[in-house]
């Protein structure tokens, strides 16, 4: 089952999200890579739950919004986001980028969000652990970094590219210009808004998922989130690099499934 | 035509083995490779070469900025510029430029323009790049998506700083400013003459046509490679019903040699074209262009797909660079003949003459210098004899006033005294 496409209106820019399922409403904020209808972590989801998942501005097919520049902007509008789909207290789930975000959202209305699961989320910088520069990665240096089953994970990657072909070529610097593009608003150089001195302000009941064998943003960085979180419960799952959504499926639903 | 010596001053001591143990020239350079004892003696060569292109009759000498590179060791091109306003008098500075996104606040940088400016009594060619990727993302931590916005706050605060005459407030986006009030100002007004390098981006094109701004290409691969940016530009020029098409609305830098046959111009200059080309310009991909520093527009023209360096390293020879038009050298002769064409295919005015190239020595640097000076530069001068007289991309200096012009220490003695 694939999940829709659907845009929804917001105050800065209409706003295009996946949506699925049926159930507690979650709300799934996604990392740098964007997402997809097919995505098959977010289509297990939705066996579960009632999955909404809204692309930032600028991915995939939705409106750039320039109006979006630093961490504040991103937190309001995805709050935005969550009113515009006429959703209350969602269950609040999000990956690398999409973490940091909701982490966010978390410590700037915390009682407005009761259960948060943070999957390997940005948002702290530990100087024994640098978190490596995805803006100067070439493509195929992106599979070891992402994944611990690598040549799975680069096949995974490459399916269907062709990064001989002009056309395709252009494409994907479009696309990297769109969706990194604004990541780099809240990522770039260095994937910190200052979000350790606002972690206390969390009320939610909080899972942190982390593939153990995460070389973008090392297991090292969970233990800083659950300092900050009072109460934060870490599951770490073996075998999983940073895109333990895909290498460990099952085991991450399950996870989240403590949120109740 | 209005010819600038140019000097990117390269590290001229990069191991012959760079390529191979280093992944990049820029960036992330391998610190050790820089030597500062050595160093002391490069800076002040290059300063002596770009002095003696100003005696050899050159209109320009340039300078510009570069950050953690290799082949061009001027972070701070209003240093070199200082140091030439003093040891030059009629030839004028072109400083290509101020990367104006990185300077905080860019009223710095309407400051020591302005320094300039009055130093140099008039003499000062203001150039706003928004720079490269790898200086202004990589070195110097600026959002790529943001960039160009600050870019162009930058802009208009420098702009306003330099021709407002009482205190402002500014609240610009990336600059809260409650009292901008520069002193000194520029000599020339409203402001120095402004080039803007760029890279084939739509929206620079625009700019410098929004503002009578002169737009300049700076790459290494040459005139023929350059024709379809530059066609691009004139394009939009013409798309845009500007009154006329001036060439001193564009320049372009261009690697030239210069020896007494053409033959001679190979035996004398190819290891330094086959050190600048094959190692110097070895930049590690992840670095050229950070996602977001391109418009999706840029993108889009298609434009930049035919700049892209080719994927994967092939050696480039003393053939190929100059077949192809990287290099321009050879005879006087073989070079105005080129240089002519480049001028007419082109249709630039200012042309920035990368005359000192890699590790060249100094010595052959100065035989090529002044054999393109007195041979080339003079039957080059009259190829757009309709714009002779269009001088509003070109700085207007005032009468200088000679630098050393103290009195002997008896007579300003003598002077005191008598004043008592």
């Amino acid at each position: 089952m694939a999940l829709d496409l659907k845009t929804v209106a917001t105050p800065h820019v209409p706003v295009r999200y996946l949506e699925g399922g049926a159930g507690t409403p979650l709300v799934f904020l996604h990392g740098a890579g964007g997402a997809l209808a097919n995505d098959p972590f977010l289509n297990k989801l939705a066996e579960k739950y009632h999955v909404y998942a809204p692309l930032l501005p600028g991915y995939g097919d939705s409106e750039e919004c320039h109006e979006l520049r630093d961490m504040l902007d991103f937190t309001l509008h995805t709050w935005d986001v969550v009113e515009a789909l006429g959703l209350k207290n969602p269950i609040l789930v999000g990956h690398s980028m999409g973490g940091m975000i909701a982490a966010e959202m978390a410590a700037v209305a915390p009682h407005d969000v009761t259960r948060l699961g943070l999957i390997a989320p940005a948002g702290l910088w530990l100087d024994e652990y640098p978190i490596p520069d995805m803006f100067a990665t070439l493509p195929f240096e992106m599979p070891p970094l992402l994944f611990h089953d690598v040549e799975a994970g680069t096949k995974l990657l490459t399916a269907g590219l062709s990064f001989s072909d002009p056309k395709f070529l252009q494409n994907y610097l479009v696309t990297n210009a769109r969706q990194l593009g604004m990541a780099g608003k809240i990522l770039f150089p260095i994937p910190e808004r200052g979000l350790s001195q606002r972690l206390y302000r969390i009320k939610a009941k909080t899972v942190l998922i982390w593939g153990d064998s995460d070389k973008l943003i090392p297991p090292a960085y969970a233990h800083g989130f659950k300092k900050g979180i009072a109460g934060a419960e870490l599951v770490s799952l073996p075998e999983a690099g940073h895109m333990v959504t895909l290498e460990k499926t099952d085991q991450v639903v399950q996870a989240l499934g403590r949120l109740g | 035509m209005k010819f600038t010596w140019f000097n990117l001053m390269p590290w001229p001591y990069l191991p012959d083995d760079f390529r191979e143990k280093n992944r990049s020239v820029w960036v992330d350079i391998d610190q050790r490779l820089f030597d500062p004892v050595k160093a002391h003696e490069v800076y002040n060569t290059y300063l002596d070469l770009l002095e003696y292109a100003a005696d050899c009759g050159f209109d320009a000498v340039g300078c510009n900025e570069h950050h953690q590179n290799g082949y061009g060791i001027m972070p701070s091109p209003n240093i070199i510029a200082a140091a030439l306003a003093r040891r030059t008098t009629d030839t004028a500075l072109v400083v290509l430029g101020n990367s104006i996104a990185l300077y905080n606040p860019p009223v710095r940088v309407a400051e020591e323009f302005a320094m300039l400016d009055c130093i140099s009594g008039g003499r000062l060619v203001a150039g706003f790049p928004v720079g490269t990727s790898m200086d202004t993302n990589f070195c110097y931590g600026q959002i790529p998506a943001l960039t160009r916005e600050k870019y162009q706050e930058a802009h208009d605060l420098i702009i306003k700083a330099w021709t407002t005459r009482d205190p402002f407030a500014f609240n610009g986006r990336y600059n809260k400013l409650r009292h901008v009030n520069i002193w000194p100002r520029p000599i020339q007004q409203p402001h120095p003459p402004i080039h803007i390098p760029g890279g084939g981006s739509v929206e620079t094109y625009d700019f410098c046509i929004d503002n009578t701004y002169s737009y300049s290409y700076l790459s290494f691969s040459g005139y023929i490679r350059g024709k379809a940016l530059l066609d691009g530009y004139w394009r939009r020029v013409e798309e845009r019903g500007v009154p006329d098409k001036s060439p001193y609305r564009a320049g372009f830098a261009q690697t030239i040699c210069v020896a007494d046959t053409d033959a001679e111009a190979e035996r004398l200059y190819k290891e330094h074209i086959d050190y600048f080309y094959n190692r110097c310009l070895h930049v590690y991909g992840g670095f050229a262009d950070a996602p977001g520093y391109r418009t999706i527009k840029t993108i889009q023209s298609g434009a930049l797909s035919q700049y892209a360096p080719p994927v994967g390293f092939s050696k480039l020879t003393w053939k190929d660079l100059t077949e192809q038009g990287h290099v321009i050298a050879g005879s006087p002769e073989t070079v105005r003949q080129r240089l002519e064409e480049l001028a007419k295919s082109l249709h630039v005015g200012n042309l920035f003459c990368l005359l000192h190239v890699g590790n060249m020595p100094k010595e052959k640097c100065m035989y090529s210098t002044k054999l393109f000076a007195e041979k080339v530069m003079p039957k080059l001068r009259n190829v757009f004899p309709e714009y002779a007289d269009d001088d509003r991309f070109w700085c207007h200096p005032i009468k200088q006033v000679k630098p050393g012009n103290l009195p002997s220490e008896a007579k300003a003695m003598e002077s005191v005294g008598a004043a008592r």
